[in-house]
C-alpha cells in the first residue's frame, strides 16, 4: 500500500512536470515570448526592464528554471488585464465554477441513478429501450446549443427565469454562494441542467448496464434463492456493487465537468473560471491561460488520486500494489 | 476436384492462398450486423446525411459567400418569408440577409469535412503507435502508452481550447487539434485488441509459415482488430464534429469566413434575445441530427458486435 502510494505520488509530480514543460515550450516558442508575457501597451523602458526582470534575454532551459521556481511558489504572473496575481484571479471565480459543478454532478446522480436502475432491471422492455436511445440523444446534443435553446424557451418565450448572471449571493465562510437565495437560484436552475444533461445520459447508462450485469451473478440469484425481498436485494446487494464504478466516474466527471463548464459559463454569462478562461484568450491575457492549465492540471493530477484510493478503499478486489 | 480448389501447392504457404477478406472473423463479423435489421437501417441513414450533406451545397438556393447574391435589406426575415425578388426563405434569413438554409447546407458541409478528415488522420496514428506497441512491447510500449494516458486524462475541450488559443484559428488548426486529442483513444483499443489477437493460433500459424513480424501484425493482426476500431471511429466522427462546433461556438476554431454549423449558432446568440431565434435555432438542429445519427450507429454497432451477446 505504501509502495503504491508513494508510486502514484511520484508520477502525479511527473504529470504535472510534464505539462508544466509543455505549457512553458507552447508560451515560448510560439511567437515571441516578450510580446506574449509584457503587456503590449507598455512603453519602451518598461519592455526593457521587463525582459531583464523577467531574464527573458537568458537561455531558454534558464528560463524554464525560474518559471518553475516561481509557479512552484504559486507566483503565475499577473494579469494584464486586472493587474492582479493570475492566480488569485482565478481562485476568485472559483466557487461560482464549483457550485455550477457539484449541483448538476448531484443532479445527474440523483434521477440518473434510480432511472438506471429501472431501466438495467428491465434490460430490453420497450421503456428500457426507450430510455437508453434518449441517452444517446442526451450526450448528442450540443451543449453550447442547448444552453440557447434553455434560454430561448425559459428566459425569452416564458420569461421564467434570468437568462444570465448569478443573481443575489450569501456568503458562507466568507465565499458567496448562489444557491441560498431564491434569486441565486433561479439564475443556477437553467445552467445547472444545462450542464447536468450529459451527465444524466452517462449515469443513466453506467447505472443501467452495471445493474443488468448484477442481475445475473451468483449472489443476486444466492440471496434470491435464500428468499431475501427483491426490495431488499436491489439495494443491499446490487446497488452496493454497482456504486463502485458509479463513484469512480463521478470523481473522473468532476474534473471533467469543470473544463465543460467553460461552455455553460459562456452561454449563461457565468461568471466562473471558465468564462474568465475563455475571456481571458480573447483579450490576450496569457498569464491567467498559463495559471489555469496548470490549475486545472493540479486538480485533475488531485481528482485522479483520490479516485484511485477511493476505488482501492470501496472495493476489497482491488489489490493497489501492481508488479507482485 | 478442381485444380484450383486444391488444398495448397508445396511452394506457395496456405495462407496466401486464401484472400484476407475472407477471414472467419470477418464472417462472423458480417454475419452478426446481417442479423441485426436497426444496423443495417441506421447506416443507411448515417451514408444518405454524409452525402446529402457533402453535395447538398449543389442545391442551395443561394451562395453564401457571395456578397452580391443577397441584400442586407432581407435581414432577420423569419422562416417562410419572401425576399422581393420572389425567393422564399425556408428557415429565414441572418443579420446579414443571408438564406439560412443556404448557409446551414454550407457549414454542414465544412463539419462534415472537419470530422471526417480529423477522424481519418487521428485514426491512422492511433492505430499505428497501438500497434507498434503492442510489437515492440517493453519500454517502448510502455512510454507510449503513459503518453495514451496522459492524453486522455484531460478533457479533450480544454487541450484543444487551449492548443488553439496558442496557435489561433483557421479549418487545419481545428483538424490539428483534434488528432492530438484523438489519436490516442485509438492507440488505446488497437493496443489492446492487437495484444488478445496475437494469442490466437492463426497468429502462431503465420508466425510458424516464416512470415516475419511486421507483415503478421499489418496483414494479420491489425485486419482482426478492426471491429472495435470502427465502432470507436462511428463515435469520433460524432465527437468531432461536436469538438469542432464547440470551438467554433467559442471563437477559436473555424475563421468567420468558413462558417461551419458552429460558428452559424454563435452568430445567431447576438440576435437570441430580440427573439430571431432561427439564426441559431436551425443551425443547431441540423448538427444535432448529424451528431445525433452518428452516435446511434456507433451504439447499434457496439451491441451487434458485442462479443457477450453473440
Amino acid at each position: 500500500m505504501l509502495l503504491y502510494t508513494l508510486q502514484r505520488l511520484l508520477q502525479s509530480v511527473a504529470v504535472l512536470f510534464a505539462v508544466s514543460i509543455a505549457v512553458f515550450l507552447a508560451v515560448y516558442s510560439v511567437g515571441n515570448p516578450v510580446d506574449l508575457l509584457i503587456n503590449p501597451e507598455a512603453t519602451q523602458a518598461e519592455r526593457a526592464a521587463m525582459i531583464a526582470k523577467m531574464g527573458l534575454d537568458r537561455p531558454v532551459w534558464a528560463q524554464y528554471l525560474t518559471f518553475l521556481g516561481n509557479a512552484l511558489q504559486g507566483d503565475m504572473g499577473v494579469s494584464f488585464v486586472h493587474g492582479i496575481p493570475a492566480l488569485e484571479l482565478i481562485f476568485s471565480r472559483m466557487p461560482a465554477t464549483f457550485e455550477l459543478v457539484v449541483l448538476a454532478l448531484l443532479l445527474a446522480s440523483a434521477i440518473g441513478i434510480p432511472i438506471g436502475l429501472w431501466v438495467g432491471l428491465r434490460d430490453g422492455s420497450r421503456g428500457a429501450r426507450m430510455v437508453m436511445t434518449s441517452s444517446i440523444l442526451g450526450y448528442s446534443i450540443p451543449s453550447f446549443w442547448k444552453g440557447m435553446v434553455l434560454i430561448l424557451i425559459f428566459a425569452v418565450w416564458l420569461n421564467w427565469l434570468p437568462a444570465s448572471g448569478r443573481g443575489d449571493t450569501v456568503s458562507l465562510l466568507g465565499v458567496p454562494f448562489s444557491f441560498l437565495t431564491l434569486d441565486g437560484l433561479s439564475h443556477l436552475a437553467m445552467p445547472v441542467i444545462n450542464l447536468a444533461i450529459p451527465n444524466l445520459a452517462l449515469m443513466i447508462r453506467l447505472t443501467a448496464a452495471g445493474a443488468s450485469e448484477a442481475v445475473h451473478q451468483d449472489y443476486v440469484l444466492f440471496a434470491r434463492a435464500k428468499g431475501v425481498r427483491s426490495k431488499r436485494i436491489i439495494r443491499r446487494h446490487i446497488l452496493r456493487n454497482i456504486l463502485i464504478p458509479i463513484i469512480t466516474v463521478l470523481g473522473v466527471e468532476f474534473g471533467a465537468l469543470i473544463a465543460f463548464s467553460t461552455i455553460t459559463e459562456t452561454v449563461f454569462a457565468w461568471p466562473g473560471m471558465g468564462k474568465l478562461l475563455i475571456t481571458s484568450i480573447y483579450q490576450l491575457d496569457r498569464p491567467v491561460v498559463v495559471a489555469y492549465v496548470m490549475l486545472i492540471t493540479f486538480i485533475f493530477v488531485v481528482v485522479n488520486l483520490l479516485v484511485d484510493f477511493a476505488y482501492a478503499a470501496l472495493d476489497p478486489r482491488v489489490k493497489l500494489v501492481e508488479n507482485m | 476436384m478442381d485444380a484450383s480448389n486444391a488444398p495448397h501447392r508445396r511452394d506457395e504457404p496456405m495462407a496466401v492462398r486464401k484472400p484476407l477478406t475472407d477471414t472467419p472473423q470477418r464472417r462472423a463479423m458480417l454475419g452478426k450486423l446481417k442479423r441485426r435489421p436497426s444496423v443495417k437501417k441506421s447506416l443507411i441513414a448515417l451514408l444518405v446525411i454524409t452525402l446529402i450533406g457533402l453535395c447538398l451545397p449543389f442545391f442551395a438556393q443561394q451562395d453564401p459567400y457571395d456578397l452580391t447574391s443577397f441584400s442586407v435589406m432581407d435581414n432577420r426575415m423569419p422562416p417562410m418569408s419572401e425576399s422581393f425578388d420572389g425567393m422564399v426563405f425556408w428557415l429565414g434569413t441572418d443579420g446579414q440577409g443571408r438564406d439560412m438554409l443556404s448557409a446551414i447546407l454550407y457549414g454542414m458541409r465544412i463539419s462534415l469535412l472537419v470530422g471526417l478528415v480529423s477522424t481519418a488522420l487521428a485514426l491512422i496514428i492511433g492505430v499505428s503507435v497501438g500497434l507498434v506497441a503492442a510489437v515492440l512491447g517493453g519500454r517502448i510500449e510502455a512510454l507510449l502508452m503513459r503518453l495514451v494516458d496522459f492524453v486522455l486524462g484531460f478533457p479533450s475541450i480544454l487541450v484543444a481550447l487551449v492548443l488553439l488559443a496558442m496557435i489561433g484559428r483557421g479549418v487545419d488548426k481545428v483538424i490539428l487539434a483534434i488528432v492530438m486529442v484523438q489519436w490516442a483513444n485509438y492507440a488505446r483499443i488497437m493496443r489492446s485488441s492487437a495484444l488478445s489477437e496475437r494469442r490466437k493460433e492463426y497468429v502462431e500459424a503465420a508466425h510458424n509459415l516464416g512470415f516475419g513480424t511486421g507483415r503478421v501484425m499489418f496483414r494479420h493482426v491489425m485486419p482482426n482488430s478492426l471491429s472495435a476500431v470502427l465502432v470507436l471511429a462511428t463515435v469520433q466522427i460524432a465527437s468531432a464534429i461536436t469538438l469542432e462546433a464547440t470551438l467554433s461556438f467559442l471563437g477559436v476554431g473555424v475563421p468567420v469566413t468558413e462558417p461551419s454549423l458552429g460558428l452559424l449558432v454563435a452568430n445567431g446568440f447576438d440576435y437570441l434575445m430580440s427573439g430571431a431565434y432561427w439564426i441559431s435555432f436551425y443551425p443547431g438542429i441540423a448538427l444535432l441530427i448529424l451528431i445525433f445519427s452518428l452516435n446511434l450507429v456507433g451504439d447499434r454497432l457496439r451491441t451487434a458486435l458485442d462479443p457477450k451477446r453473440s
